[in-house]
Order: C-alpha cells, then structure tokens, then sequence
C-alpha cells in the first residue's frame, strides 16, 4: 500500500498541528460555532445526537495491520471500545470527547492516518472496489489512480468549500464494486482497442433527497488528464453549483439543470486552457504510486479445490462459510476473505477494540500485514492462501467474524438511525436486527441467495436505501417513526434506483412485510434467478399486491 | 484606520470601497476607490477619465468574464465573500491570475477570515481586508500554516509530483 514519504507526513502533520490550534480557539471562546463548524467538518468530527462523532479517512478502504492497531487503541483510550466501519470505506467512533481529537489525530498521524476532509462541502474520500489489486475481473488497478487523487484532493485550495459535499469513486474491474454511478464523479478505468489506459467518466450522481445515476460525460479520457479533467470538473461546479440552497446544492441538480450535454461542453471548454498544463500526469509519477502498488511476496502456488473440497464434504458449515466469505483471487493457490461484521443482534459494521486487534493479528499472520474496508460495511483479508482457509476460519469464528452471509439478506447496509443521529426520522438498527431474526434459518437464506438491503434511518441515505434491492427509509408520519419500502435498486454496472413499494409500515410490521416480499420472490423466481432479476422481470405489482393485501 | 494585509503584511488601508449602491454623481475626483462592478459597467469611461487610483469589486455571483478584457483599468480587484463558506472567489482569483495574467492586487472582502487565508492566497489573492471581528496579528500565522502542498494553484504553478525530491 502507499507509504508517505517526508512531503506527505509533513503535510498530515501540519495539519495536525492547525487543527490543535483552532480547537484550542474554539474552546478559549476566540473561534465562534459557526467559523468552528465547517473546520471541524473538514476535519470529519460532526456534533450528533449524544457525542461529537469522528470519521477517520481510510483512503480507498485501504489499511495496514499497524494501523488497524491504532484504530483499536483508539477505540479503547478514547472511546467506548468500538469502532464503525462507514459505508464510504472510512472508520467512525462514536464517543470521542472534543477536547481529545486534536491528541487522537496526533496520534492517527503517527501511523500516516488522518480526518482529513472525510465530512464537510469538499472532496471527499475516494472510495474503490474492496478488491481492487486481487480481483480476478481486474482490467485495471484502480488503487494508484485513487491514490492520485488523494493527494489532489488533498486541501485543494480552490475547491475547499463547495456548494456541497464531492465524493470520487473509481472501478477498474468488469464488475463495478465501487458503486461509481452514484458518486458526484465516478471513473472507470479502461483500456482502448489500442491497449492505452483511460477513463470512462460519470458525473452527477449521487444518493440522498434525490438520488439521480450518473451520466457519461466522457467515454475515454487518457489517464495523462485525470487531474486536469477533475480540475475542470471541480470548477465548473464551484462556480455554478447552486448555493442558495443546500438540498439542491449538489452537483447532480446542476447537472441535470444544464443537461449532461451542456454541462459536459461546459467542462470542456474550461479543460481546454488546462490540457497538457503542469498537471498532466506523467509516465514517472503513475510509476511512482503504482510501486506501491506491485502485488506482495505471493508464493507460486496450485489451487487447493480437491482439499478444499474435501473439506467441505466434512464440514457443511465451512462450505456454507466459503461459498459466501470467500472472493475468487488472481493468484492460484490464493482468496480473498471477507470478515462479516453483520453477525445478528450488532449495529452493522460495529467492531471492538479486540477485534480490531484480532483483525490486525489475523492480517500479519494470513494476508501480508494489510486489510480492507468495503461499502458493505464488512472488512477482507485479501491475500490469503487456500491452503490456510480451514484453520483461518476457525479463527474467525472463535472471534465472530465467520458470519456466512455475505451478500445474503442479512448482510444489510445500515446507517446508525434514531439511536445515534440526530437528523433521523427513525431508528434503523432495531429494523435491521428485527430482519435477522426472522431470516435466521440459513439454509432458507443461502436459498434466497443475493439480496442488497439496505437500511437509512432518513432521506440523507446514509445508509443507501435506494439502491437496495430492497430499500427501507425511515420516515416520520404524525410523530411516529414508520419505514418506507421500496424495491429493485442496484448499486452495480447499470445502477438503477429502487421504486417505492407504497404506504409506509410500523416499525413492529418490518419483518413480515420483508418475509412477504421475500415469499413473492420466492413464488416467482425462475430456476437461479436472483431476487433483483425476478423483480426487473415482473415488476413491482404482484410484490404490492401480497404486502397491502388486507389480513394478510 | 482600518488595516488590511498586503502580501503577508499589516498596512493601512487607502482605498475606499464603495458600496452596491453607490451614485456616480458623489464620487471624489482624487480618492482611491473600489467601485462596484454595476458602476463600473454603466460609467466605465468616466471612471477612467478620473486622477484618483481604481478597483473594482465583484459580488459573489459576478463573473469575471464580465471584464475578463478590461482588467488593465484597475490596480485593484476585489471579490466579496457573503460568506467564508461560499468559495466561488477562490476560482476567480485563480482564473484572475492564470488565465487572464492579472498582475494587480486580488484583495478578499467581506467574510474573510484568518483559517481560510492559507487557500486564499494560494488561489491567487495577495490582500485581505479581514472581517472586523478578526485578530489581524495572530491572522499572520495562517500563511505559513502548511509547509507542502501538493497541487498547483496560483502560489505553486507545479503539482508537488512534478516537485518531488
Ligand atoms: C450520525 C451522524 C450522521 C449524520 C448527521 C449524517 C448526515 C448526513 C447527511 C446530512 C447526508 C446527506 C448529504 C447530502 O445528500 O448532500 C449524509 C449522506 C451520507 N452519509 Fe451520513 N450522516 C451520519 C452518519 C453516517 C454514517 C455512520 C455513515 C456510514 C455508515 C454515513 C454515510 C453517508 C453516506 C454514504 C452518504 C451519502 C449519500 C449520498 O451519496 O448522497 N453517514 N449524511
Ligand atoms: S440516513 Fe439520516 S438517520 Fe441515517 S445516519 Fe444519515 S442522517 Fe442519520
């Protein structure tokens, strides 16, 4: 992964330093809330329901065991022993006290960790395929281009205060896992017929109050043009983004306000005076992010599938466990593995302190000292050799991270809701957990196979409810908190955002009205259909017609 | 007197900044003044015909294409901030400065303040006339906040990767 050199370190820690002052002012009275609050953003520490909340970055989802130690010795001095991993592939805690995050991020910077610009109306994160590098679909590695833009991004002094918060994603593999069609940019690596290395390049997508897919403005823009294209990009919105009000402030409503055809000859017209400026890309700099990048100390070795199989025949529950938790890898004789952080009854993505150490130690023993986060709110070790998988599972499981059901119904994305977030209109956890429960035979959920549910607790869609195959949102109705449902989202290749089902249900009706739906799928489905085909095929009226059904 | 900072520097102020509303018929022959862009555009020969030094001003939801072909007429541009959040300026310095190879003062007006300067003179302001409230000496401080910075703006036309040692 990347490592800083002296100009990254000293930028991180400079930051570190200006941080510490301007709590010191806030908190002697001299820096006001309102000029507090916007730095305090950019710096990821939000003042919610019960405590500040602080979002660490975690570029690209991408850490080593080093500072997955940090974070848990973060969690435990500073906090109440936990930690969340964000849908963005970020970390949060939930309970650090002001006066203590300048010393948390003195600390972070220690490890080449930081806060910075992971909230607030700036560039945010850049986010990428939680398997990026070891993917078998793999065209392109996106994790330099990531990387690069990272540092562009980096207090970019022009674009630090936006209309709106700005969110990069970049795929490099056939199937897109970064979700890139609801970012504000998303970049697809390709490579043209004659073998050069571009970008397919998406804007205005986003999710929240009015989640919108993005358009293609650009079918292949030549790597050497990332920065200065971004740049154009960036400008054009700074300067006609809308301001006057902050709901329709992103860059998707100025998007689809000017067209994608005349916002795209817009960002052309600007690129124009930057193209082949000093910020064109060279040949030296991609080589060196990309060194940090090469793959690790891999051993030549064979798929191990007689063994594995084998194994399975002896031990259902490792097979049940492999056929989900497991990524087919590049490497013979290797996988990638997802620890689920969905086990029933913990706030999705939750982890203690000790389980973060657990992770760090299980990293430096199986996968070359690294992990990763993905949006799914889940966390892979992704170099791990098939020859080790019986004896890793083991330990995941005394640990409780060998939950099998990635993908499956239980394996819900959800933001923390009414328990934590004083925006929600309703809590999301206790939805989430009420679903599990009722889903709790596994056999029937490998049989239901995969299925995105995805949980937001208001329109905000931290939680990313509309591109759920099945998406429930809270929502407020006369003082109570109800759940709007909806179906047939995809955050894939061809996004498509779910159609709401109709009225909004109590909270005690959730799990049955999901078992229906479930149950019409179920009826419905040709043989291996998945849940979001049988829906695109026949729609959303027979899924209705079952949920509102009277004593049904 | 109020003060302003000038390349790094505690100075008195000598312009007058005229306000949105300004009448033409009251100006001073001889005073320095900032004029606002409406005037300017209404009576642009008159003000020029003028002993005294000019600026303009522009409003956050100006545009400096409007006078992108006149800037040879004012020593001093200043763009107004309704509020320190609202960054569109900050691309105006920098088109200001690398597109249209303004040599003038770029001055930031209205709700400047002492943690946005560091971006500020990046993008290609060189004067700030802070908010009132703001402590102009220890305001000094944020210029030298960050010792690196890794994309090029106005201050720093190389991309730290074109800088890499
Ligand atoms: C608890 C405090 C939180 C608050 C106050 C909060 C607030 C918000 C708001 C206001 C938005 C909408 C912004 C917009 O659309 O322009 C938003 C979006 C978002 N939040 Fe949160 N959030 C919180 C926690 C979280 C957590 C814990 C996660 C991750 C699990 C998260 C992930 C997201 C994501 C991914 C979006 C983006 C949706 C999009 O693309 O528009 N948030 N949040
Ligand atoms: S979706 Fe709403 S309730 Fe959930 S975390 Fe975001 S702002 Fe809070």
């Amino acid at each position: 992964m990347y490592v800083y050199d002296q100009y990254d370190q000293n930028i991180v820690d400079d930051r570190v330093k200006q941080f510490r002052d301007q709590t010191r002012r806030y908190l002697a009275g001299e820096l006001g809330e309102a000029e507090f609050r916007p730095l305090r953003l950019q710096n990821g520490l939000y003042i919610q329901r019960f405590a500040p909340m602080l979002r660490i970055a975690v570029p690209y989802g991408l850490m080593s065991s080093t500072q997955v130690r940090m974070l848990a010795k973060i969690a435990r001095d500073y906090d109440k022993g936990y930690a969340h991993i964000s849908t963005r592939q970020n970390v949060q805690f939930n309970w650090p006290d002001l006066e203590n995050v300048p010393q948390i991020l003195a600390e972070l910077a220690t490890v080449q960790m930081h806060a910075i610009q992971t909230s607030g109306n700036c560039i945010r994160n850049t986010t990428t395929d939680q398997f990026a590098g070891v993917a078998k679909d793999e065209v392109v590695d996106p994790r330099p281009w990531c990387e690069i833009i990272r540092q562009w991004s980096t207090f970019h002094p022009e674009f630090s205060h936006l209309p709106r918060k700005f969110k990069i994603a970049v795929n490099g593999a056939v199937s897109d896992r970064a979700a890139i069609e609801v970012h504000d940019i998303g970049l697809e690596a390709v490579k043209n017929a004659a073998g050069e290395l571009g970008f397919r390049v998406s804007v205005g997508g986003g999710l929240g109050r009015t989640p919108v897919v993005g358009s293609f403005i650009n079918e292949f823009l030549p790597w050497q043009h990332l920065i200065t294209y971004l740049d154009a990009i960036l400008r054009v919105y700074n300067r006609y983004g809308r301001r006057d009000n902050k709901y329709k402030a992103r860059i998707k409503i100025l998007v689809k306000a000017l067209t994608p055809e005349v916002f795209s000859e817009r960002v052309n017209a600007e690129w124009a005076h930057l193209k082949d400026g000093p910020s064109t890309l060279t040949e030296a700099e991609i080589q060196r992010v990309a060194a940090h990048f090469t793959d690790p100390a891999y051993r030549e070795l064979n798929d191990f599938s007689g063994e594995l199989a084998e194994l399975d025949a002896q031990h259902p529950g490792f097979a049940r466990w492999r056929q989900r938790n497991t990524f087919a890898h590049k490497k013979p004789g290797y996988v990638a593995v997802t620890l689920s952080l969905k086990p029933t009854g913990v706030a999705p993505g939750d982890v203690t302190d000790k389980q973060l150490d657990v992770i760090a130690d299980l990293a430096d023993r199986y996968s070359f000292k690294e992990v990763r986060n993905s949006h799914n709110q889940n966390i892979i070790l992704a170099d791990v050799e098939q020859s080790r998988l019986f004896e890793l599972w083991g330990e995941l499981r005394d640990n409780g991270f060998a939950t099998p059901n990635i993908g499956l119904l239980t394996d819900i994305i959800c933001c923390p809701g009414g328990d934590f977030c004083s925006l929600a209109n309703a809590k999301s956890l206790p939805i989430a957990e009420a679903i599990q429960r009722r889903f709790d035979d596994l056999d029937y959920l490998f049989d239901i196979g995969n299925l995105d549910l995805n949980i937001s607790g208001c329109m905000n869609a931290c939680g990313h409810h509309h591109v759920g195959h099945i998406g429930i949102l809270g929502v407020d109705k006369k003082g109570q908190e109800f759940y709007q449902v909806s179906l047939g989202g995809s955050a894939g290749r061809d996004a498509s955002l779910a159609q709401i089902l109709g009225p909004s249900f109590a909270q005690e009706d959730m799990a049955d009205v999901i078992e229906k739906i479930i149950n019409v799928y179920v009826e419905q489905r040709n043989e291996e259909e998945s849940f979001l085909d049988t829906y695109r095929r026949i729609g959303v009226d027979l899924f209705k017609e079952r949920v509102y059904a009277a004593n049904n | 007197m109020q003060r302003i900072i000038k390349n790094g520097q505690l100075i008195d102020e000598t312009w007058h900044l005229l306000p949105k509303d300004a009448a033409f018929d009251s100006l001073p022959n001889c005073d320095d003044i900032i004029v606002p862009l409406g005037l300017w555009v209404d009576h642009g020969p008159a003000l020029k015909a003028r002993d005294g030094g000019l600026g303009v001003w522009l409003d956050a939801g100006d545009e400096i294409e409007e006078i992108a072909d006149q800037l040879d007429n004012f020593q001093v541009i200043a763009l107004n901030f309704p509020a320190f959040t609202d960054g569109r300026h900050s691309s105006t310095a920098y088109l200001l400065r690398q597109r249209y190879g303004y040599k003038g003062e770029v001055r930031a007006i209205g709700d400047v303040l002492r943690d946005q300067l560091f971006a500020m003179q990046r993008c290609g302001f060189d004067a700030f006339a802070l908010r009132e409230d703001q402590d102009a000496e220890s305001a000094l401080l944020a210029f030298s906040e960050f010792s690196e910075v890794y994309q090029a703006s106005s201050d720093q036309t190389l991309p730290l990767f074109r800088r890499r040692g």
